[in-house]
């Protein structure tokens, strides 16, 4: 085994570098400017039953070491993503990706699930239960534990697949909606979704965002994310994917030593569309330094002293 | 789109809050007019997209508004160098030009129109070209304008240079083949219900990334949902839904 690899829910990750959904698209564009094969996988634009433009501009807003975002979820709908996407999508990528699916019911969270999971494809279902952009989903089922403990039930119950679970960090308490996740059949948690912000705009005094709030990511939110990953590496058995504000190797490593067993890169992205490659290939000298012999060894090992 | 260095040269402003920088570097594939570039600034995470004006050898001048911290960072550089993400876009089609093209620009929508000029004479074509500001103290290229040869109307709000009025009121009596615009979107609505024939608008949008990964600067259209930094920002006025 390679000192990159890590095992995730019984796939092998021959590195554990893997951009988030909403900053990575399908890969199309990325793939004109690197071979993103090269990536353990990548996570794709959220998928929703029916296409969705999602909210209206301004969306973005920047921050001091992040930024604002209001998106909203836009994506084509399930159906255009298995008809259209996922075959334009194995011409660039040939690992299994995991796919991003949200709902505005649990009903609507189980269909897209249904329909997601025959595709061979697809390795893992990451189900969003977090997104803070869209009303009457997302969140709502991200922040109360028995509603989400629904969700993951639907889901669990229509795919083999392995399930993973996007926490939101908007909660009282982090670990209760890991463990609710985790007892209704999650086979992972990945976290933390973006953080709820907002900024105003001092000319028009006014919101920025035409959707007033929105989800803040980027660098500022790293130490809030590794300590959310470490209560919930405490609180759960199954693996944790990190994410929040990761832009360097060494990043990386922190959240693997908090809890981590792979991690994904989001606003990096966006700003450098270089960056999950850079932060993937400046790993391996950066174990050297730290001496880290291979990765899999280190995952949770900050709990340990 | 390509990731690259360039060194600035030379960073002045040459009207109201209006700035023009003059940078060098690798200019491969950014020839097309109406495209921008995405500028990393220190000390902000965002990166500001600013359309391109002019790109002569490995020169490439941008002008940019000092509306906020950022740009107002931007306009303290006077040396070093800029990480830019270049060739961001898709640009103005000149091939529709005919042989009488119209260019309307609007404030700091006037810069993309400038290397669009550059082109459309370089290919012998007589361009007219209506310039709009607010006041006199907001007025620049006109000369830039005039040395390519062009056909010059600047038209300032308040009468204090140029004809008084909005771009929309030197339309009066001009025979052209195309028309080209850039500008706040108040003026690219007029133009649109005023400017007889076919013509191509460069839209704004607060982006994230600049390059189709995010979605942040969607646009709904009559082809459906586009991208403004990927499919835009220069979309033709059927593409357009005006009442957005």
């Amino acid at each position: 085994m390679g000192k990159l690899n890590v095992d995730l829910c019984g796939i092998m990750l021959e590195n554990p570098v893997i951009p988030a959904s909403g900053t990575f698209g399908y890969g199309y564009e990325f793939a004109q400017w690197y071979d993103i094969n090269r990536l353990g996988t990548f996570s794709f634009k959220g998928t929703t039953r029916e296409p969705r433009f999602g909210n209206p501009t301004p969306r973005i807003a920047e921050c001091p070491s992040g930024m604002l975002n209001a998106v909203g979820l836009q994506n084509p709908g399930v159906r255009a993503v298995i008809e259209e996407e996922l075959p334009r999508m194995s011409a660039c990528f040939h690992k299994p990706v995991m796919a991003n699916i949200s709902g505005f019911s649990v009903e609507e969270y189980r269909e897209v699930a249904e329909q997601l999971s025959p595709c061979p494809q697809i390795g893992w279902l990451e189900v969003n239960i977090s997104c803070p952009n869209v009303h009457g989903g997302g969140m709502a089922f991200g922040t109360d534990p028995k509603a989400a403990a629904e969700v993951v039930r639907a889901v669990r119950d229509v795919t083999e697949k392995p399930v993973i679970v996007k926490l939101s960090p908007n909660v009282t308490s982090i670990a209760e909606m890991a463990r609710a996740c985790e007892a209704a059949g999650a086979d992972a948690i990945s976290l933390i979704n973006t953080l709820l912000g907002m900024r105003i705009d001092l000319r028009r005094r006014a919101p920025i965002l035409a959707n007033t709030m929105g989800g803040f990511s980027g660098p500022a939110v790293f130490p809030v994310a590794l300590r959310m990953v470490w209560q919930v590496y405490d609180a759960v058995k199954i693996p944790v994917i990190g994410m929040g504000g990761i832009s360097t190797a060494e990043d990386v490593i922190e959240m693997m030593l908090a809890g981590a067993t792979a991690v994904e890169v989001g606003a990096a992205n966006l700003v450098n569309p270089y960056a999950s490659l850079e932060i993937l290939e400046a790993l391996p000298e950066v174990m050297e330094r730290y001496g880290i012999k291979s990765l899999e060894e280190i995952i949770g090992g900050a709990h340990r002293t | 789109m390509q990731e690259k260095v360039f060194e600035i040269r030379e960073n002045t402003e040459i009207a109201k809050d209006v700035w023009e920088i003059r940078l060098t570097g690798d200019t491969s594939g950014m020839d097309k007019p109406g495209q921008f570039v995405n500028v990393s600034l220190p000390g902000f995470f965002l990166r500001r997209p600013i359309s391109v004006c002019c790109v002569k050898g490995q020169e490439l001048t941008l002008i940019y508004k000092t509306v906020g911290k950022g740009t107002g960072t931007l306009a303290t550089l006077r040396e070093g160098q800029l990480n830019l993400l270049t060739g961001l876009g898709n640009g103005y089609d000149l091939e529709r030009a005919g042989n009488a093209p119209l260019l309307i620009g609007g404030g700091v929508g006037v810069p993309p129109l400038y290397e669009l000029a550059r082109q459309l004479t370089a290919r012998g074509l007589k361009v007219q070209v209506i310039l709009g500001f607010n006041s006199s103290c907001d007025v620049f290229y006109e000369e830039q304008f005039h040395d390519l040869g062009c056909d010059v109307t600047v038209t300032t709000v308040d009468g204090s240079y140029g004809m008084k009025g909005f771009v929309t009121d030197a339309l009066e009596g001009r025979v052209f083949t195309y028309y080209y615009t850039c500008g706040p979107m108040p003026m690219l609505k007029a133009v649109r219900q005023k400017c007889h024939g076919d013509g191509e608008f460069s839209l704004e949008e607060r982006m994230g990334c600049g390059f189709g990964a995010c979605m942040g600067c969607s646009c709904k259209t009559t082809g459906g949902y586009k991208r403004v930094c990927r499919e835009g920002p220069v979309f033709r006025k059927e593409e357009i839904l005006w009442e957005n």
